[in-house]
């Protein structure tokens, strides 16, 4: 610096605000540098979602839709009511198996009807085209009208996984040459159904609120019970995990003497929360069930192991967000005459809701998306067919839990139910988004920054 | 304050779990995950057809359902267990300390265990079992002599089979398919290649030769899956030449990615297992506790409906998933309907 100044006019000054010298130019191509790493790291995680997002979405989006088949059937009385007396209890004595010729029957007639002839010497073949539900169909249907035997009723009638594939380019004619579920002409005739428009694609409601299905019909499978099993589960969660979190942390926060032991508690909340969720599984299974007795496969079970799991991101965001309320407020509730008690109930527990609310939502998404523990309570491989019919039914009865039923899902042999799995995985995703989204605008709206 | 009622009202939840826990009035099952299958296409179909609830069917492993079956005898054990092997000695001891005596064993038919690779991998036609001894053990006869398994390619020790890396996966030791493979396939094939002959000759004793029969060798060319059939099709989807062990039902769902394998020249199919042809196929099974019936309702017409023609017979939903049905299905549902129980019958 002393330079330009003492050797006047021999050059222009090295350094210039205006002109860039060499280390300032590196300085800055760091920066650029830097930036451009920042830049390409967002965007390789944006890439990477957006692939996820596209291959759940193009999976998943098939299993919102079903194929079913408009088929007259005609309840013949001669095999559903031999006697003629329409009474009750005989007609339940004919098994789903008693409803099968019918539907061969109608399926036969619906294609005499359009004009479509059958390819098959066998007629029974053509049951292969219909979903091992449909009997069941029929037969609720008798039971709860028994007045209408004898009557042609015209059904709507899922179509198999199979048929259903085709329509979803899941399945291919070449596809079919050796599996013996259904052939290439059953094809031909569904084309031929399709244009006369008695079998159609729509919107498949059943998915979203049906009950989980035996692997012979995953055309009927849904993934509402299991969505009634994790409900019960964040109930539970949400009924313990909040309670009993806030109240430990208030007292930390706010009362316990600093001491040694408290710093030990404090250590281990920290842990815990670093603890990998299948140990609270094997907790669970050794506690609750091995100790306790409580039902298998329970939601009340799910959900207790699930409180232990949340429990230490409830903690700790609730001592979080006690400590941002500035000591003045508690100084001011004192000074006026409250009493410690007071002070944190009336004055520093509303101004720490917001945040506490957040990380309880934050937990509770955490908990629901949770598979690992639920293994070793006997959630994960079940079959989540039963509605539960109450309350405590809701919490004792086996269930399944959404990520449990995705993954029993994903396990089993017909590739339909993978389509499924998807589907569920966009359910369960947009479960946690909403989460998340009502948590942040928690956050916006009230959270106070001081 | 809310959060004490909050609280309280968790609190009388956790309270009324502890007495409502006692009534059961639906079926519980679990155990092994080859039968899952049926038992779910079963209980959905007894849940249809009958005034009780749909039972409760649950997965994970023969042994696994075995153990929780002899836990004793109560509501909040389970009724049945499904087994992909016969219930053993040492379990039925373990049981019976446990109070579980009674025990009606039911065969519901037959299931085979395929080989099968990648759709447009190589083609495998030739096996024998002796092929997948010499491709799997740790020591094999070559040239006289037990010798460390030196083998790499297929064709090494059958000029038939291609000329592909050796590469197995095969079930782990929780499943019961894994004891099947072990008996029907790695000890015959030990005996057919001569291994087993050897072994004792070299001074083993018959117990010490049998379980270095099957067992199989760990320089990574075979390898456990112990997970499901799905983890073992995701493997050879990634792996052409790559073989892999299967039910013949989840084969059968998949014939678009998988070509199988002849094994001693019979394709396995329902037909040529029925026939007894095709070499390597087990018998199912689900375990009763007598002691349970009349006490869990529709447990007896459970295993009734299970048996029955409508749902094991050939023509019935379980063939046309996969089920080789039992020739002797008659026996069987006389067997249940006496509820014989094990200690009877022998």
């Amino acid at each position: 610096m002393t330079d330009a100044t003492t050797t006047p006019g021999a050059a222009a000054p090295k350094s210039s605000l205006l002109q860039l010298d060499d280390r300032v130019r590196r300085r800055n191509a760091a920066e650029r540098r830097f930036k451009a790493y920042g830049i390409a790291a967002v965007s390789i995680g944006l890439v990477f979602l957006a692939l996820l997002l596209f291959a759940i979405i193009r999976n998943g989006v098939p299993a919102y839709t079903q194929t079913f088949l408009t088929v007259p059937i005609e309840l013949q009385a001669d095999k559903l009511d031999k006697n003629g007396n329409r009474d009750l209890e005989e007609i339940q004595k004919v098994s789903t198996f008693g409803y099968k010729p019918l539907i061969i029957d109608g399926m036969e007639a619906a294609l005499a009807g359009q004009g479509i002839a059958s390819p098959f010497e066998k007629a029974k073949d053509l049951e292969k085209m219909v979903s091992a539900s449909a009997p069941a169909q029929i037969r609720d249907f008798v039971l709860a009208n028994p007045d209408r035997i004898g009557e042609t009723v015209e059904f709507r009638l899922l179509a198999s996984s199979r048929v259903d594939g085709y329509l979803k380019g899941r399945v291919a004619r070449e596809d079919l040459a050796r599996d013996k579920n259904l052939d290439a002409e059953h094809l031909d005739v569904a084309d031929a159904m399709r244009d006369a428009g008695i079998l159609e694609r729509t919107f498949n409601w059943a998915f979203i609120f049906g009950a989980d299905a035996s692997e012979s019909r995953p055309e009927q499978a849904g993934i509402g019970v299991s969505m009634i099993g994790s409900f019960f589960m964040m109930l539970v969660v949400l009924g313990l995990a909040l309670p009993i979190g806030v109240a430990a942390s208030i007292y930390l926060e706010e009362f316990a003497p600093k001491n040694r032991w408290t710093d030990l508690i404090e250590v281990n909340i920290s842990n815990l929360a670093a603890v990998p969720s299948i140990v609270f599984g094997i907790l669970g299974l050794a506690v609750f069930i091995q100790f306790a007795h409580l039902p298998q496969s329970a939601p009340l079970v799910g959900g207790l192991v699930l409180t232990l799991m949340t429990l230490p991101t409830i903690i700790i965001s609730t001592r979080a967000s006690l400590k941002a309320v500035p000591p003045s407020i508690r100084d001011a509730a004192l000074g006026v005459g409250a009493s410690k008690m007071q002070s944190v109930f009336h004055h520093v527990l509303p101004l720490a809701m917001p945040g506490i609310l957040t990380g309880t939502i934050i937990g509770l998404a955490q908990a629901l998306g949770e598979t690992a523990p639920l293994l070793l309570i006997g959630m994960v491989g079940y079959i989540a067919s039963n509605y539960p019919d109450g309350i405590a039914s809701g919490f004792l009865d086996p269930n399944s839990a959404m990520p449990a039923q995705i993954y029993e899902w994903a396990k089993r042999a017909d590739p339909a139910y993978y389509e499924r799995a998807w589907g569920g995985i966009i359910i369960l995703l947009l479960f946690l988004m909403t989460m998340n989204i009502i948590a942040i605008i928690l956050r916006r709206r009230f959270e106070r920054r001081w | 304050m809310s959060m004490i009622k909050l609280t309280a009202s968790a609190l009388a939840i956790a309270a009324v779990s502890a007495t409502a826990a006692t009534a059961r009035d639906q079926v519980q099952v679990a155990g092994s995950s080859t039968v899952l299958p049926y038992a779910s296409i079963v209980a959905e179909a007894f849940g249809e057809n009958f005034d009780f609830p749909t039972p409760v069917v649950e997965s994970g492993g023969s042994s696994a359902g075995l153990k929780r079956f002899c836990e004793g005898v109560g509501e909040n054990t389970i009724d049945v267990a499904n087994a992909s092997r016969a219930i053993r000695e040492k379990e039925i001891k373990a049981c019976a300390e446990a109070g579980v005596t009674d025990i009606i064993e039911v065969r519901i038919g037959y299931d085979g265990i395929v080989f099968a690779s990648q759709l447009n991998g190589p083609a495998y036609n030739a096996f024998e079992p002796a092929d997948i001894y010499n491709a799997l053990a740790p020591k094999v006869l070559k040239d006289g002599e037990l010798v460390d398994n030196p083998y790499t390619t297929w064709n090494e020790f059958n000029a038939d089979l291609p000329a592909e890396e050796i590469l197995a996966f095969i079930p782990g030791t929780k499943h019961g398919t894994r004891e099947v493979f072990e008996e029907k396939v790695l000890a015959a094939g030990c005996e057919a290649t001569g291994a087993h002959k050897a072994m004792i000759e070299a001074g083993m004793s018959e117990d010490d030769a049998e379980d270095a029969c099957i067992a199989v060798r760990t320089d990574g060319r075979s390898v456990d899956i112990d997970g499901d059939y799905t983890e073992t099709l995701a493997s050879i989807d990634s792996n052409a030449n790559g073989i892999g062990i299967f039910g013949l039902a989840f084969y059968e769902n998949n014939t678009d990615k998988l070509k199988v394998a002849t094994m001693s020249g019979v394709t396995p199919t329902t037909e040529s297992i029925a026939k007894g042809e095709y070499p390597v196929s087990r018998p199912l099974f689900f375990y009763v506790k007598k002691a349970h019936i009349g006490v869990i309702p529709g447990l007896k017409e459970y295993a009734e409906f299970f048996v029955s023609d409508d749902m094991a017979g050939p023509d019935g939903p379980l063939a046309e998933y996969g089920l080789v049905s039992d020739p002797e299905l008659s026996d069987t549902q006389s067997a249940v309907s006496d509820e014989q129980t094990m200690g009877s019958n022998m």
